[in-house]
């Protein structure tokens, strides 16, 4: 398997994700600035966090019209994985890959700490081997992540199971208090009806290794190990 | 062709709420003796000065524009359109 990772100016979590799947889970990975980036033999791709240009005028918005977009909307096409983390949603969401919008979050600030995610399918790539119902607890980091679709959709998002990460409380259950930004319905991260395109606004590459974990897991490596189970087989 | 001045203001749809709108509001109107507003929502204003034949023009390039380049997201956002008078 050969794994893209875009490199967008503003992006600051690419390094990060680079070091897990490179050094943690020792995958050909590769780094690609955005104009260079061509979907040729890449097998998955991910779009990492940061403020890819400056988050001017609106979160991910600029950078889901660079060329680039163009390469992964046609990965996305052909079925192959492709994973936005936090401004790489944002992107997503901007480049109309997945659906709804990422407004700035209730509280008004950033919010940068650790939270408890449900996995509430298994049906994408990044979930496959993880089990439904699992709770993982993984960092989030970031300013517009509160997601916001009409209620309408988000009817649709249920019933065509495209909801993928619920934030919870450490036993699993939806309230307001474990809701960092006001998502809607505590939602975390959803996938297109494919189930191939996922956004998460947490960041699971910096939640893959016990010394970077207050409680000393490693949640995250699960969604990449997940991917990788994918590509051995597991499809 | 002349110059004519568009302005933009995007704001977030009726459901979707507007945290710093009622910030704005409630911790800093209302709180200050301002109680008789009722409604405060914040939003994006863009002023745009575009070369057109005439106005009419003018206004139909930037609501393109506007569309294309999802300057607002439509899932979230509304925009309104003023055109000022020509400054060319």
């Amino acid at each position: 398997m050969k794994i893209a990772i875009i490199q967008f100016p503003g992006s600051n979590c690419e390094y990060d994700a680079l070091h897990v799947l490179k050094n943690v889970f020792r995958q050909d990975t590769h780094l690609v600035w955005h104009k260079d980036f061509n979907s040729g033999d890449f097998d998955a791709v991910i779009l990492p966090g940061g403020f890819s240009y400056g988050d001017h005028l609106r979160a991910g918005v600029i950078a889901a019209y660079s060329p680039a977009m163009r390469h992964v909307r046609e990965m996305a096409a052909e079925g192959k994985p492709v994973l936005g983390i936090c401004n790489g949603f944002q992107i997503l969401i901007e480049s109309k890959l997945l659906d709804g919008a990422l407004l700035q979050n209730n509280c008004l600030t950033f919010v940068c700490k650790w939270v408890n995610l449900r996995v509430e399918t298994t049906r994408t790539p990044f979930t496959k081997f993880i089990n439904e119902s699992s709770i993982l607890r993984i960092p989030i980091a970031h300013k517009e992540g509160r997601y916001v679709n009409t209620r309408r959709r988000i009817k649709e998002l249920y019933d065509n199971d495209q909801i993928v990460f619920k934030y919870v409380d450490e036993n699993g259950f939806e309230s307001s208090d474990s809701n960092p930004n006001g998502s809607m319905d505590n939602i975390a991260g959803i996938c297109n009806l494919d189930g191939n395109v996922v956004g998460l606004m947490p960041h699971p590459e910096r939640a893959s290794e016990t010394i970077l974990s207050p409680y000393k897991t490693e949640h995250g490596r699960l969604i990449f190990e997940s991917l990788i189970k994918y590509f051995n087989g597991g499809r | 062709m002349k110059e004519y001045t568009v302005e933009v203001v995007i704001e977030s749809k009726p459901y979707a709420k507007d945290p710093e709108g009622m910030t704005i509001m409630r911790d800093l109107m209302h709180k200050t003796g301002y109680e008789r507003v009722n409604s405060v929502r914040t939003g994006k204003f863009l002023r745009i000065k575009v070369s057109a034949e005439n106005g009419e023009e003018a206004k139909n390039y930037v609501v393109k524009m506007i569309n294309d380049l999802r300057i607002y997201n439509p899932v979230a956002h509304t925009y309104s359109i003023v055109l000022k008078e020509s400054t060319g």
